[in-house]
């Protein structure tokens, strides 16, 4: 295979991997965005294998094998245990803007990640970094943005690790060479993230009912009207 | 020359005569995959001649509008045919009177008149379906042209014959991100713009769940088979589109004899019923949207296209 496939290839995944960001910005419900999130680690550990191959980096094979096993399989599972059929259940999560709106802001925000990348790059830099940065970027904001709109929970704990996936992307491709202990470590950080949030969204679940932390702005208990 | 003309009306009679054929393999398919026997695949061919025999009684509340509107329904998809790729990769004769936004522009027009037609009478789901096929005409309006706009930006043209090459030479074309963008952009668009599920049932009989088919409620004899007919073409012609122009530009005559142009036509239906079976499945294993989530289908379907646009333009 030439580097000329592999980049295409590689810009195909990066077209997948956006996609998907787009349906957890999307999705209606709980287990569509962690399926959602799932579909996109899975094309992050490809777009890290392919770059791993380009490069001939070993610790990108890592990279992406690490991915493989923590992101698609590891984390779902550690959230479903940690917060039970909350999880699993089909219902609709309430957000602050209805979701065309939502989608319509998410096109805006990665364009808006495409200008940036366009001016952070120079002519010089290779053509890999010119498909997954911008990609990262726009997938670092739309995390964001869900962790502002959703209100609930496990939804926003999704936000935040896709702002890692999306911050991932972009990193395989301008620093390939990082250190495999930083790569490590980013992985255990991210596991320990989802069973923090995890745990705590279990906790609140305990004493509340309900997972929508977006609705819980008052100190104490008010009495309702 | 003369050949062009010829093939070009070829291609017509092609199209008149087996956009039927894909309709009642597509109804076929539907219901062996809900493990029914099905009605046979020339059911459409025996209900348009059915309905031509019979009497044709229009409501004397309604004005001219009414009347000429199956012929409208009937010819716009022939007209755009003649712009279009179906049998041959070479311009044919008509190739060059309208771009790809005309042909968009001539299938509006039957659209449009449908929707017209539908209020015209006194029937109350007419207005219903008339309104909600307009809501779902809009939002698919964007998708349309952004979708034209990247394709015609990638080609350099708008005539379909020129865009057809753009993604397939080289052939590692074909996996560009923006082109399988496009592609699952414009299959959200076919199911949309022909009523299929997850938007629209076309089989279902509940009037007031109806979008596509309630505008043709109030027609029989003549009429009603010139609505069939002209919707089973309106299907072929966006399938042959997307195939032809789009997704997979083979089998096609290359040639200016008539043995490859006869040749072609087997195969382009081969294509289609491939298609065909995959947009069975689709429509089989999702169900359908409420009317107001439309909006998240065609939305998404629009972020895609724009995702595809922005993908080639930087």
């Amino acid at each position: 295979m030439t580097t000329a496939t592999l980049t295409q290839l590689n810009a195909l995944t990066g077209g997948l991997f956006l996609l998907c960001t787009f349906g957890i910005v999307a999705m209606r419900q709980v287990l569509g965005i962690l399926k959602m999130f799932i579909l996109q680690s899975i094309f992050l550990s490809i777009s890290a294998f392919l770059l791993g191959y380009i490069h001939m980096s070993i610790h990108l094979f890592a990279v992406a094998a690490l991915t493989l096993m923590v992101k698609p399989l590891l984390i779902p599972y550690l959230l479903k245990r940690m917060v039970g059929n909350e999880v699993t259940a089909r219902r609709e999560i309430s957000q602050l803007v209805d979701i065309p709106s939502s989608l319509l802001i998410a096109v805006l925000l990665t364009i808006l990640s495409y200008f940036i990348a366009n001016h952070l790059l120079s002519n010089t830099t290779p053509i890999i970094s010119k498909v997954n940065l911008p990609i990262g970027l726009a997938c670092l904001l739309l995390g964001a943005y869900t962790i502002i709109v959703r209100q609930e929970a496990v939804a926003q704990t999704i936000g935040i690790l896709t702002m890692e996936n999306g911050a991932f992307f972009a990193g395989v491709s301008i620093a390939p060479d990082l250190p495999l202990i930083a790569e490590v470590a980013a992985a255990f950080d991210v596991l320990i993230i989802a069973i923090v949030m995890g745990l705590l969204a279990r906790k609140i679940y305990e004493k509340v009912g309900i997972t929508t932390v977006g609705e819980m702005n008052h100190l104490r208990e008010v009495e309702k009207l | 020359m003369t050949n062009k003309i010829i093939f070009n009306i070829i291609q017509v009679i092609v199209v008149m005569s087996l956009s039927p054929l894909v309709k009642g393999v597509n109804d076929r398919m539907k219901e062996w995959i809900q493990s029914r026997k099905g009605p046979s695949i020339l059911q459409p061919y025996r209900d348009i001649y059915k309905l031509f025999h019979k009497d044709e009684v229009v409501s004397e509340h309604c004005s001219w509008i009414f009347r000429i509107t199956p012929y409208l329904v009937f010819i716009t998809p022939i007209f755009v045919t003649l712009l279009i790729p179906v049998l041959t990769d070479y311009p044919l004769f008509f190739a060059f009177m309208g771009d790809m936004l005309g042909g968009g522009f001539i299938l509006a027009l039957g659209g449009f008149f449908a929707t017209l037609a539908a209020v015209d009478t006194g029937n109350p789901y007419g207005p219903i379906g008339a309104s909600r096929t307009r809501m779902v005409g809009f939002l698919a309006e964007p998708v349309f042209m952004i979708v034209f706009f990247t394709v015609s930006f990638v080609a350099g043209s708008t005539i379909p014959y020129i865009v057809q090459k753009a993604w397939v030479t080289p052939l590692s074309n074909f996996f560009e991100p923006s082109h399988i963008l496009v592609m699952l952009a414009f299959i959200m668009l076919i199911i949309a713009e022909t009523g299929r599920i997850p938007v629209d049932n076309p089989s279902g009989h509940f009037e007031l769940a109806m979008i596509d088919e309630s505008k043709g409620l109030e027609y029989s004899g003549r009429g009603a088979a010139l609505m069939k007919w002209g919707g089973c073409m309106k299907f072929f012609v966006l399938l042959c589109i997307f195939l032809n122009v789009l997704v997979t530009p083979w089998g096609l005559a290359s040639e200016n004899n008539i043995g490859a142009v006869l040749l072609a036509v087997p195969l382009v239906l081969i294509k289609i019923l491939a298609f065909v079976i995959v947009l069975v499945i689709i429509e089989s294993s999702l169900a359908k949207l409420r009317l107001f989530r439309i909006t998240e289908f065609l939305g998404a379907a629009f972020i895609t296209s724009v995702a595809a646009m922005i993908m080639y333009f930087f």
